[in-house]
Parts: C-alpha cells; sequence; structure tokens
C-alpha cells in the first residue's frame, strides 16, 4: 500500500474548499491550517500563464522529519502516511525545520501538527476531507501500488511535477499539467 | 519570470513569511557545547598524555566551568522546547538517525562524568581559587568536602573515580569528541535549509568549538607556559576556520542556486556586515594579530583575545541559527 495524491493543477480554481474543510474535519485551530493555496504567475506581458496549487505535507517516501525526530513521535504508518504522535512530541522543532516544504507547525498546545491525508476517513474507505470536497474534482487519493488504480493511472498517463525534488525527499503528491 | 504567492492566510506563528522557530536558546546552547567539548578534549588529552603538572588549568580546573556550562545549556534547551512536560520522552528511546536523540544521552553521560572530574581534583581547585583571589567562591569546596565528609556513598564515588581516573579519561574523551561533533553536525542534518546543507559546516563547528575552549583556557589560567601553548593552538584552529570558511562559501557559490542565494546572505545580503566584519574581523582575524604579536613579546593581556575569540564563536552560532532558517529552497 502507498497513499498518494494527483491533483490536475489546470482544473483547480483556488477556492480553498480543501483548506476550509480540513479545518473543520480535524479541528485545525483558529488561524492554523494543514493544508494552503499558492498561486504562481510566470510568463512576459502579454503572455502570461497562472495556476494554483493546493499544498500540504506530501507524504514523503524519504522523509527528513521522521529522521531527524528525536523521540520517535514523527512516524510512518501503514500506505507511508507521515504521522505525529502528541504524547510523544516534546516540541523541539526539529521535524519543523527538516521539511523543505513548511507543512508542520506548533499546535497552541505544543506539539506539533500536520496533515494526516485524514487516516481516520481513509481508514474507513473514504477520501480526505479536501479531496472530497473539491467542486471541480480536481484532487485524486488512492494506492500506487496497485496498477489499476485510477491514481496509477493519471500519474502513467498524464505528465506531472512534485515540489522541490531537489530536497531529495521523494514527495507523493503529484500535480497533473 | 516567476511569481508564487499564498493564496489563502497561513500567518502561522514561526513559519511566516519563513521559519524561525530556533533562536537565542539554541544558539547559545551549540556555543556552550562546543565550548565544553573543547575544553574537555584538551583536559583528557593532556591528563592521558601525562601532562596533568605542566598543564594544570587545562586538566584539573576547566572541567569545572563545563558543568555549569552544560547545565546552562540544557536548561536553556528545555526552556526552547514547546511541549516541554514530555521531555523525558527524549530518554524512552535512542534514535540514532537523529543526531538530537544522540546529542541528548551524550549531554546525560558528559554532565555525569564532568561533575566527577572536577570533584576529583578539589584540594586545586580550592588552590586556584586562592591564588586568582576568588575567596567568595569558597563555598563551593567548603560544600563539597562537607558533603564528602557526611554523606559516605558521595564519598565512595569520588574516591572511586580518582582511583579509575585514566579509565574515566578515554571515557571522557570519546563523550567530548561526540559532543563537539554532535553540535557541529547538528545544524547540517537539516537538509531543508541550503546554508546548512553542506559538509563543511560541521568541521567548521567543531573547529570554532575548539578554538572557544582553548581562548577560555588561555583566558583563566594562571601559568603563563600553558597559556602560551593554548595561544599558539588557538592561532593554529583559527587559520584552520579561515580556511573552512573561504571554502564553504566557495562551495555555495559554485552550487545551484539556492545555495548561491544562501551565500548571498553573507555576499551583499543582511548578515554581510556582521559576519565579515564582527565574526571574522573581530572575532578571528583580529585575536590572531593580538596572539602573534604576545608571541612576539609584546604586552597584551590574554584576556583580550580569549573574550573576542568566545565573542566571536558565540556571534557565528547566532548568525549561522538566524540565516540558517532564512535560507530555504523556492517553493
Ligand atoms: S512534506 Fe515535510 S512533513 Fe511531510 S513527509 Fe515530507 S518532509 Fe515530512
Ligand atoms: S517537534 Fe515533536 S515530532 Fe517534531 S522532531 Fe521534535 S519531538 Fe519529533
Amino acid at each position: 500500500m502507498r497513499y498518494a495524491m494527483a491533483i490536475e493543477v489546470n482544473k483547480c480554481v483556488g477556492c480553498a474548499d480543501c483548506v476550509v474543510a480540513c479545518q473543520t474535519e480535524n479541528n485545525v485551530p483558529h488561524g492554523y491550517s494543514r493544508d494552503w493555496i499558492v498561486e504562481i504567475a510566470r510568463g512576459e506581458y502579454p503572455d502570461l500563464y497562472m495556476h494554483f496549487e493546493s499544498q500540504r505535507c506530501n507524504h514523503c517516501d524519504d522523509t527528513p522529519c521522521v529522521r531527524t525526530c528525536p523521540t520517535g513521535a514523527s512516524h510512518i504508518i501503514e500506505g507511508g502516511i507521515v504521522k505525529v504522535t502528541h504524547d510523544e512530541c516534546i516540541g523541539c522543532g526539529a521535524c519543523i525545520e527538516a521539511c523543505p516544504y513548511d507543512a508542520r507547525y506548533f499546535h497552541p498546545e505544543g506539539y506539533v501538527d500536520k496533515c494526516t491525508f485524514c487516516d481516520h476517513r481513509v481508514a474507513d474507505g473514504l477520501d480526505p476531507a479536501c479531496v472530497s470536497v473539491c467542486p471541480t474534482t480536481c484532487m485524486h487519493f488512492g494506492d500506487l501500488d496497485d496498477p489499476d488504480s485510477e491514481i496509477s493511472k493519471l500519474i502513467r498517463t498524464r505528465e506531472n511535477y512534485t515540489l522541490i525534488p531537489e530536497a531529495g525527499t521523494n514527495p507523493q503528491i503529484f500535480y497533473l499539467k | 519570470m516567476e511569481e508564487k504567492l499564498l493564496v489563502t492566510a497561513r500567518e502561522i506563528h514561526g513559519l511566516y513569511p519563513h521559519v524561525h522557530i530556533w533562536g537565542f536558546p539554541i544558539a547559545t546552547y551549540l556555543f556552550l557545547g562546543g565550548l565544553a567539548a573543547g575544553i574537555l578534549l584538551f583536559a583528557t588529552i593532556y591528563y592521558i598524555k601525562g601532562k596533568e603538572d605542566e598543564m594544570p588549568f587545562t586538566v584539573k580546573i576547566a572541567p569545572l566551568f563545563t558543568f555549569i556550562f552544560i547545565m546552562i545549556g540544557l536548561l536553556l534547551l528545555v526552556y526552547d522546547l514547546h511541549h516541554k512536560l514530555y521531555v523525558w520522552q527524549l530518554f524512552t528511546t535512542f534514535r540514532i538517525e537523529s543526531p538530537m536523540s544522540w546529542g541528548a544521552w551524550t549531554l546525560v553521560g558528559v554532565s555525569i562524568f564532568s561533575l566527577l572530574w572536577p570533584l576529583s581534583y578539589i584540594d586545586d581547585i580550592e588552590e586556584y581559587l586562592h591564588e586568582r583571589g576568588w575567596k567568595r567562591l569558597d563555598w563551593i569546596t567548603k560544600f563539597i568536602r562537607t558533603l564528602e565528609h557526611k554523606c559516605k556513598i558521595f564519598r565512595f564515588i569520588v574516591l572511586f573515580f580518582r582511583k579509575h581516573r585514566k579509565k574515566f579519561a578515554y571515557i571522557l574523551l570519546f563523550l567530548s569528541i561526540i559532543l563537539g561533533i554532535y553540535t557541529g553536525i547538528l545544524l547540517s542534518a537539516f537538509n531543508a535549509h541550503p546554508l546548512w546543507n553542506n559538509s563543511i559546516l560541521g568541521p567548521l563547528f567543531l573547529t570554532s568549538g575548539v578554538s572557544t575552549g582553548s581562548a577560555f583556557v588561555m583566558w583563566l589560567s594562571n601559568n603563563k607556559k600553558e597559556r602560551t601553548r593554548m595561544s599558539v593552538i588557538d592561532m593554529a584552529l583559527i587559520a584552520t576556520e579561515l580556511f573552512f570558511i573561504i571554502h564553504m562559501i566557495m562551495g555555495m557559490q559554485a552550487g545551484p542556486e539556492a545555495f548561491q542565494q544562501a551565500a548571498h546572505l553573507f555576499l551583499g545580503g543582511e548578515f554581510t556586515v556582521i559576519f565579515w566584519v564582527f565574526f571574522v574581523g573581530f572575532g578571528l582575524v583580529l585575536p590572531f594579530i593580538l596572539e602573534a604579536m604576545e608571541l612576539k613579546g609584546f604586552h597584551i593581556p590574554p584576556a583580550l583575545p580569549a573574550i573576542l575569540v568566545l565573542i566571536g564563536g558565540f556571534l557565528f552560532r547566532m548568525i549561522m541559527v538566524y540565516a540558517g532558517q532564512m535560507s530555504e529552497y523556492p517553493l
């Protein structure tokens, strides 16, 4: 099992429904967010292009955050989902420094918090909250180890990229062009 | 042209506009850790070489300070945790891949030994305090003597340590090397920050830590020969540091864009003045010149170059902690 996400950037309208859905589903404290939207504009006038990226923890294959955690609070569960056990976290911030994507933050209660791929929903066979609310259905979630899953096919057939590949973390969120 | 813009608000404290969660406590801790490692390195090496009486301050007295430094460092470290009550979780596991984990365990070892070491030299410490005229600190030795008198287990431990000091010296030497390396490579374990992501930073931190250790001895020793020897060592260490610094910045300049941007922080960017003038100028080059002049026979109070080196070492860590967090891959 290897959970991953594929996001069609040209379908995304930047409505931020995914951000709100996550905050509601996961009780994210006010003023914090586990996912966020970035607008990318490129080209020279008049040839300007723009697209949106919905970003979050990439549930990387090579996880510097888990590696540097001194207590084992940051760990990887079934399907490659990267999680933090709150009662084991001492709030040292090593994992925050280690993540190239700023995907982690200190919860007001002191421990580190981040996207969980909604593992509580996934365990019930549902999609993560962000994926399920997207009004343009630009996000897809599934198992990469299964060659017949929708996400495997999408990544196989469509041109795609990941964020900051040079950091060597091997991200598992793919942006489809 | 490419422009990236955060659309949804994410002004989370410590993340926006760039990661900034480590500051003064971590920098000071790295400084004190490196300093302690440097002092203990000299103490154990000279002890093992049998130079106890030639280098009395280095071997017998200086380790007393390392215990204090390490305790202050540990307090700062715990103070900096965001989930403090769970700090004991550090000691429920050992994670070889996490420098912080082996750092935590090393610190336990170093603090125990760096306490026992000076306890076994209590006569010499007393003599030193008198020589320096620090009579007000007498209570320290008095307290230890009373303890030795009243508490059997304590006396037994101190005697045991005194008897097997040689064996413990090897252990402490090993631990201080780990401590020095660990405070050096801690930052370079965080590849997400291009400035920290280079192989020279570790050796540079280690050299700088040992250099602050030698400066400390040079400052407080009462023995002229010992001071001269330390100042020669310190000059060699400073020269090595300068070499590493040039090498590091040239290496970053030759790297991909994110690394060039990291180098730019020191070459025109906002850390240029503090790095070159205050750290390299006043913290390395000036003390080097002063130490050289002293060797040539000019009268220079040893405290002057020593304090400059110590301040420089501290500044270097502050700069690296702050600048490193500003150096990120563009999202
Ligand atoms: S995105 Fe960051 S927090 Fe998530 S797995 Fe990768 S390195 Fe860890
Ligand atoms: S902040 Fe918590 S999860 Fe992150 S490295 Fe430290 S102990 Fe581990």
